[in-house]
């Protein structure tokens, strides 16, 4: 399957591309958010501040200081990375739902700074020019291969992760803080480095989405639907898995097609199934597959042998 | 110059006694259940929206349309806590939040769906332009007055009930220890649904109140559970007052800021929730023991 | 006839078991000394009698009827009663709120403030202070208080002298005498024996989640009950 996706310029067309860009940077936005909340327990409605701050890095370090486009996204996300630290001093003061609102302020803050900020096109924006010189071709098909590569990345990442001592220092926090605490796990610097990486990826997968959009302005960036699609996605697709964000994620787009002239409605289904997941069966689709058939792609548990 | 500089500030103050009104709501559920209502901004604009529908179907007066929104918005807050969110109880804190968040969205969304995206507005027949005279040039709007009053009003009343009645003994005991509530007989999950229809109540007073002040759209939600939920911190948790002067203290901030330069209103109001967040996290009257 | 009848009752704290088909009961009138070493399941046992843990409907039988597994207010609105272990006082409430609180289901019968300020006139001196204020001993009486506000039938009160100095427990015992010559029936846990033994006319002892002795205490002999009480 990688090597058709991987073949892909040759044989399909520059919207098929542009599509699965698209999914993968949504699959990108779930997977991060499912990290933070359903492994780290840090419920935050407010990525949408990483979409934008990586959007907007790539811009500037592209356009105002002749970075590579390309190279400058997982720049991007360095520098998203960088400003999420400051950020987390204050929202970290907060816990439970409260954190949740606190990170969304904080966006607003950031929102509302860069939309005063004349130097990066207050509130009507910018457009990427680093790209200009290119080929449309030639430029839509290394955006493709370079959407391919981060996210096989990040999937691997995200795995290797869980898998590693710190995913199940991350999974005992999730079940149990005070109790993983007297095992030794210092559960503030792994939330806060779960919370930095998942702005890493966030940040790089924000500067994807507009190296694939090209124009950017603060209201799209910072958009609450950056965080709204990423929380459907993981829940119905299952929280605290590897595998659910894919399959909503999946779903997501199925969705969008069906419903494709009835903006308002396709939210509202989401929601409602989103609201109805957590109330009827928590563990989402892959949840329930998962616990039917004894299903893993990815596996990360570890059995304990009788 | 300095007359301009005290109306800015009386009106700041002013606006404060919207967003404690915002600000009680969810201030009263958390404190009893833990639960953040993330779509409590959104409720409100639906409130306002009923009044809508209220004042053009039935000619009525926007005051007057709060006779039948706000008792209708408390039914429906009886009905989501206790048919939706008590399902939730003993699950953690993921639960509320995402179905909370969910309903933001999809309130948001039907609203879209059903009234469109033009802003309204409940139009009260003159009294948002009139104003008193306090002396010496300054002139107050009897509007900002008005809602002042009434938030001043609810506050002293909630205040009361918590304090006197049995129900508010009911909602303290509960809120420091759930399990020891039951054993006094307390039903717990009658108890929240009540308490749920209080909130929405208050914040459909607010609604009404945010709609005769100035137009609104079905995106207006988001904003209102950000200014209410600043004016909490702001004010500090645990504290009915405090709100009160956490959202005077927002409201300064923001028409402050809207003077010095027309963007940046809100944002002021954000900086200073921030410095606020930082130097005296606990608020300015913390009286909780817990932290959110 | 039996006021309370716990039948057969296994318990689980999830897949941990704290009582093996555990039965015992309580005439009207009566007062029950429950005692046991830390663990053995008495409190477990309290808990499922008054409606805070989930059991099986037919394992509590309470003036005739099947309660077990509904809920505590409902319980309460029956008339059973729990002093919890660790008094659990509501630190946001005065002494008189936090008295008030316990007759909110506003159950008839002959405890009102007044009578509870009776019995323990140190709570009628302190009656506006917050509840957090009173010491330990004080805290107890209050938590008795409270829960004869709500004019119980069946009085449960778990683990009544953790914590508290001889004198002050001395003290207590005389409340429950009180409270047991009033007629109400009483389940009192225990670790220390000695006072609850001169109360009780019967007396269950707990050893691992199952009632390793039961009899009136006149004919337990000491040896007898450390016996059943520390498995020895």
């Amino acid at each position: 399957m990688l090597a058709a996706l991987v073949s892909l310029p040759v044989w399909g067309d520059a919207s098929t591309m542009r599509i699965l860009v698209e999914f993968i940077a949504l699959l990108g936005l779930a997977q991060m958010w499912n990290l933070l909340a359903g492994y780290a327990g840090l419920v935050s409605i407010g990525q949408q501040a990483y979409v934008g701050l990586g959007g907007y890095a790539l811009i500037v370090l592209a356009d105002d200081l002749g970075a590579n486009p390309f190279l400058a996204v997982p720049l991007a996300g360095l520098v998203t990375a960088a400003l999420s630290l400051p950020t987390a001093a204050l929202v970290f003061r907060f816990r439970g739902g409260y954190f949740a609102v606190g990170t969304w302020a904080i966006a607003e803050v950031y929102r509302l700074l860069i939309a005063n900020t004349p130097a990066l096109g207050r509130g009507s924006g910018r457009t990427l020019k680093a790209v200009f010189p290119l080929a449309r071709e030639s430029r839509e098909v290394t955006t493709y291969l370079l959407a391919l590569a981060i996210g096989v990345t990040t999937l691997i990442a995200v795995y290797l992760v869980l898998r590693s001592r710190h995913g199940l220092g991350l999974m005992a926090i999730r079940d149990s803080e005070p109790g993983s605490e007297t095992l030794g796990i210092d559960v503030f610097r792994t939330k806060l480095a779960v919370y930095v990486g998942v702005a890493f990826g966030t940040g790089v997968t924000g500067a994807l989405i507009y190296l694939n959009l090209l124009r950017i302005s603060p209201d799209a960036a910072f958009s609450i639907n950056w965080t709204a699609y990423p929380i459907f996605i993981a829940v119905i697709g299952g929280l605290g898995t590897l595998e659910g964000p894919l399959v909503g994620t999946a779903l997501f787009f199925l969705v969008r097609e069906g419903l494709s002239d009835h903006g308002a409605w396709y939210m509202i289904l989401l929601g409602a199934l989103a609201v109805g997941v957590m109330l009827v069966y928590p563990r989402g689709l892959w949840g329930l597959v998962a616990s039917r058939w004894d299903l893993h792609v990815f596996p990360i548990q570890r059995r304990v042998r009788r | 110059m300095t007359v301009a500089w005290v109306d800015t500030i009386v009106q700041g103050l002013l606006l404060g006694g919207l967003y404690a009104l915002f600000a009680t709501g969810l201030s009263l559920i958390f404190g009893v259940m833990r639960i953040v209502n993330l779509a409590h901004g959104d409720l409100s604009i639906l409130a306002a929206f009923l009044a809508v529908v209220a004042v053009e179907s039935l000619g009525l007066h926007p005051f007057v349309a709060l006779v039948l929104v706000v008792p209708l918005m408390a039914a429906l807050g009886y009905g989501l806590q206790t048919l939706v969110l008590n399902r939730l109880l003993g699950q953690g804190i993921l639960p509320p939040i995402l179905v909370t968040f969910g309903l933001s969205i999809i309130i948001q969304n039907a609203l879209l769906e059903v009234f469109s995206a033009d802003s309204r507005r409940l139009n009260p027949g003159g009294i948002e332009t009139a104003s008193v005279a306090l002396g010496g040039q300054l002139a107050v709007g009897w509007l900002p007055l008005i809602t002042l009053a009434v938030a001043v009003a609810i506050l002293v009343g909630l205040q009361a009930l918590i304090g006197r009645l049995a129900v508010g003994r009911a909602f303290r005991a509960t809120s420091d220890d759930q399990e020891a509530a039951e054993l006094m007989g307390i039903d717990n999950r009658r108890l929240y649904g009540l308490a749920m229809a209080l909130s929405l109540g208050i914040v459909a007073v607010a609604g009404v109140f945010l709609g005769i002040r100035t137009t609104f759209t079905f995106a207006s939600g988001p904003d209102r559970l950000l200014f209410a939920f600043e004016a909490v911190i702001i004010g500090g948790l645990g504290s009915l007052w405090g709100t009160l002067v956490g959202g005077a203290v927002l409201g300064v901030a923001q028409t402050v800021g809207a003077k010095l330069s027309p963007g940046w209103g809100v944002l002021t109001g954000h900086l200073v929730f921030l410095a606020v967040l930082l130097l005296r996290p606990q608020g300015l009257f913390a009286k909780a023991r817990r932290v959110a | 006839m039996s006021l309370l009848q716990v039948l057969r009752l296994s318990a689980f704290y999830g897949s941990f078991q704290a009582l093996f088909d555990v039965s015992l009961e309580a005439a009207e009138g009566e007062t029950i000394a429950v005692i046991g070493a830390n663990g053995a399941g008495k409190t477990t046992c309290l808990r499922a009698i008054a409606g805070v843990l989930p059991v099986p409907a037919e394992t509590v039988r309470f003036a005739g009827d099947l309660v077990g597994g509904r809920p505590a207010h409902d319980l309460v609105a029956r008339g059973v009663v729990m002093v919890p272990e660790g008094r659990r006082i509501f630190p946001s409430l005065t002494v008189e709120e936090n008295l008030r609180v316990g007759a909110y289901r506003d159950r008839p019968g002959p405890w009102t403030l007044a009578r509870v300020y009776d019995l323990f006139p140190v709570l009628a001196e302190r009656r506006h202070q917050p509840g957090p204020n009173l010491s330990g001993g004080e805290q107890q009486m209050l938590a008795i208080g409270r829960g004869l506000m709500a004019n119980p039938r069946l009085l449960l009160v778990d683990e009544i002298s953790l914590g508290l100095a001889p004198v002050v427990v001395r003290g207590l015992y005389r409340v429950l005498r009180t409270i047991a010559a009033e007629g109400t029936t009483t389940l009192v846990v225990d670790q220390d024996v000695s006072q609850i033994m001169e109360l009780a006319q019967r007396v269950y002892c707990f050893r691992k989640g199952v009632v390793s002795l039961e009899g009136r205490p006149a004919d337990l002999t000491r040896a007898r009950l450390a016996a059943a009480y520390f498995g020895m």
